[in-house]
């Protein structure tokens, strides 16, 4: 099969062998193999250093357009993508859905074929409702990217929460991974915990019974995979943790009852140098942003030596010029 | 698909010892010489040029390291490259800058690492060292030293096989199952 035999070649394209058909969209991280995680966070290294040039650009994407799609406001994230599509030299193009006929009641579908005809090659989308980028991908022939949808999935971030984990750590395998917060809405936490279960991190979810996915455990736990529990004792939970994830927590989640109050939350949940101390001396602090801080996380931890929240940030850049660079390549011009 | 083994482990040491010394003798000595190995195979063959040079010159010339894949001519063609890591010892500027690839065929993988060089900097010039040309170009670009030369026919492959990479040294032609490098795009 060429796939196989052109790993020895030398005199011809050292073409990577991708399992199955080559990726045209990238919509969640529960379908992605650990292998093709691996690439990514190897074409990411390859990324960062284009960022540590003094002239951050490279002509890859040239003649490519890219349009990000945001129903949702974000800061890092859509600033991230058009970032890593920029310095690869593609068009970007930002649309937010207050400017977009979205508000004449254009659909999701009309509009993503109304960029396609336009000759669009990957869309970013992000969007309040859960399958929205998969309906985009079903209906339109451009490149998806999902970049959050609803609660179910939000796998760049969790490829650099992945990628941040592994630059410090070296690897995943064994490291005992801590996230702390309203999990069970969470799409980070989502595709977190998939990325995280197949490099052999080992997981616990922690949070007010309210806030956590009460069957996740046994699900898991019922194809065999023991190395994912749930825990309401954030003490408990951090004994030896490597890794602390702290989640942010929406005022909404108040307002619905699921909690008695923000105060409380703190109290009892909140990620802080004196918790800290319960965890591994040499555990680190991360957090997928914005922060809250005095609320889901402390001050002091939010910016200190622990913290990783930084170092997601750049990583964010240099994990998605990968992707992008996944989607684009092994694309017929469109 | 039979391979034919062109140059064996002896030929290819006393190919790369006389281009070493043809690369300090074009240059006049070793003076802001830098080697760009183009990964993967054309590192370990800077790093033996480099070995050699040593040995009778006495003087360590840096070797870099250079992924060309974000600099294709060929991402809407199909083919899909893993990005590994660049890695240039030092600044370009101002010197002369000898690539190194094992194979050259097309010169698309030389036009694009010399795109790549060019984004580090202003090298003073740009070389190239090559294990084989085996012909076939399709841009006006050349070796200025060859290890050896070897015309093949476009359903030919030339196979080159390192000991640091595949455990052995030998370069091989395979009859029969060439690529047409132009409609495929971004050969060597």
């Amino acid at each position: 099969m060429k796939a196989t035999r052109t790993a020895e070649r030398s005199a011809t394209l050292e073409t990577l062998p991708v399992q199955g058909s080559r990726r045209r969209h990238i919509l969640d991280l529960e379908d992605f193999n650990p292998k093709e995680i691996e690439d990514v966070l190897e074409m990411a290294d390859g990324m960062s250093e284009v960022l540590r040039r003094e002239i951050r650009k490279v002509p890859t994407l040239r003649g490519k357009s890219i349009v990000t799609l945001f129903y949702e406001p974000s800061t890092r994230t859509r600033a991230s993508f058009e970032q890593a599509g920029k310095i690869m030299s593609a068009d970007v193009i930002n649309l937010a859905a207050s400017d977009s006929s979205a508000g004449k009641g254009e659909s999701l579908v009309d509009t993503a074929r109304t960029l396609q005809a336009m000759g669009v090659d990957i869309i970013v989308i992000r969007h309040p409702m859960s399958g929205a980028p998969h309906l985009v991908a079903r209906h339109t022939d451009v490149g998806v990217i999902n970049a959050g949808d609803g609660s179910h999935a939000h796998p760049s971030q969790a490829l650099l929460d992945i990628y941040t984990i592994r630059q410090r750590f070296g690897h995943l395998d064994g490291l005992k991974v801590v996230m702390v917060g309203d999990i069970l809405h969470s799409r980070v936490a989502r595709s977190d915990i998939w990325g995280l279960r197949k490099l052999g991190a080992r997981l616990v979810l922690c949070g007010p019974p309210t806030l956590l996915p009460a069957d996740a455990q046994a699900a898991f736990e019922a194809v065999g995979d023991d190395a994912l529990s749930l825990e309401t004792d954030l003490d408990q939970a951090l004994r030896g943790a490597d890794v602390v994830m702290a989640l942010r927590l929406q005022k909404e989640r108040q307002e619905a009852g699921l909690l008695p109050s923000q105060r409380e939350y703190v109290r009892y949940y909140q990620v802080n140098e004196e918790r800290m101390t319960l965890a591994k001396e040499t555990a680190l602090v991360m957090h997928p942003g914005p922060m809250n801080e005095g609320v889901e996380i402390s001050h002091g931890l939010a910016h200190g030596a622990r913290s990783l929240v930084e170092a997601q940030v750049s990583n964010g850049v240099a994990v998605r010029m990968a992707l992008l660079y996944m989607l684009a390549s092994g694309r017929e011009s469109a | 698909m039979e391979e034919k083994i062109i140059m064996g482990a002896e030929d290819m040491r006393r190919a790369l010892v006389r281009v070493a010394h043809e690369v300090v003798e074009r240059n006049r000595g070793v003076e802001d010489l830098l080697f760009v190995g183009i990964l993967t195979r054309g590192v370990p063959i800077a790093q033996r040029l480099a070995g050699h040079i040593e040995r009778f010159e006495g003087v360590q010339v840096p070797i870099g390291s250079l992924d060309i894949s974000l600099y294709r001519d060929d991402l809407s063609h199909g083919a899909r490259h893993l990005v590994r890591k660049t890695d240039l010892p030092a600044d370009v500027v101002g010197k002369r800058v000898v690539l190194v690839d094992d194979v050259l065929f097309t010169g698309r993988s030389i036009r694009a690492a010399m795109d790549a060089v060019m984004d580090f900097g202003r090298p003073q010039s740009v070389q190239l060292a090559v294990l084989v040309d085996r012909g076939h170009r399709e841009l006006p670009i050349r070796a200025d030293y060859v290890g050896k030369n070897v015309p093949t026919a476009l359903n030919e492959e030339i196979l080159v096989r390192l000991a640091e990479v595949d455990g052995r040294d030998q370069v091989v032609i395979i009859e029969g199952e060439g690529r047409q490098p132009s409609r495929r795009g971004g050969e060597r």
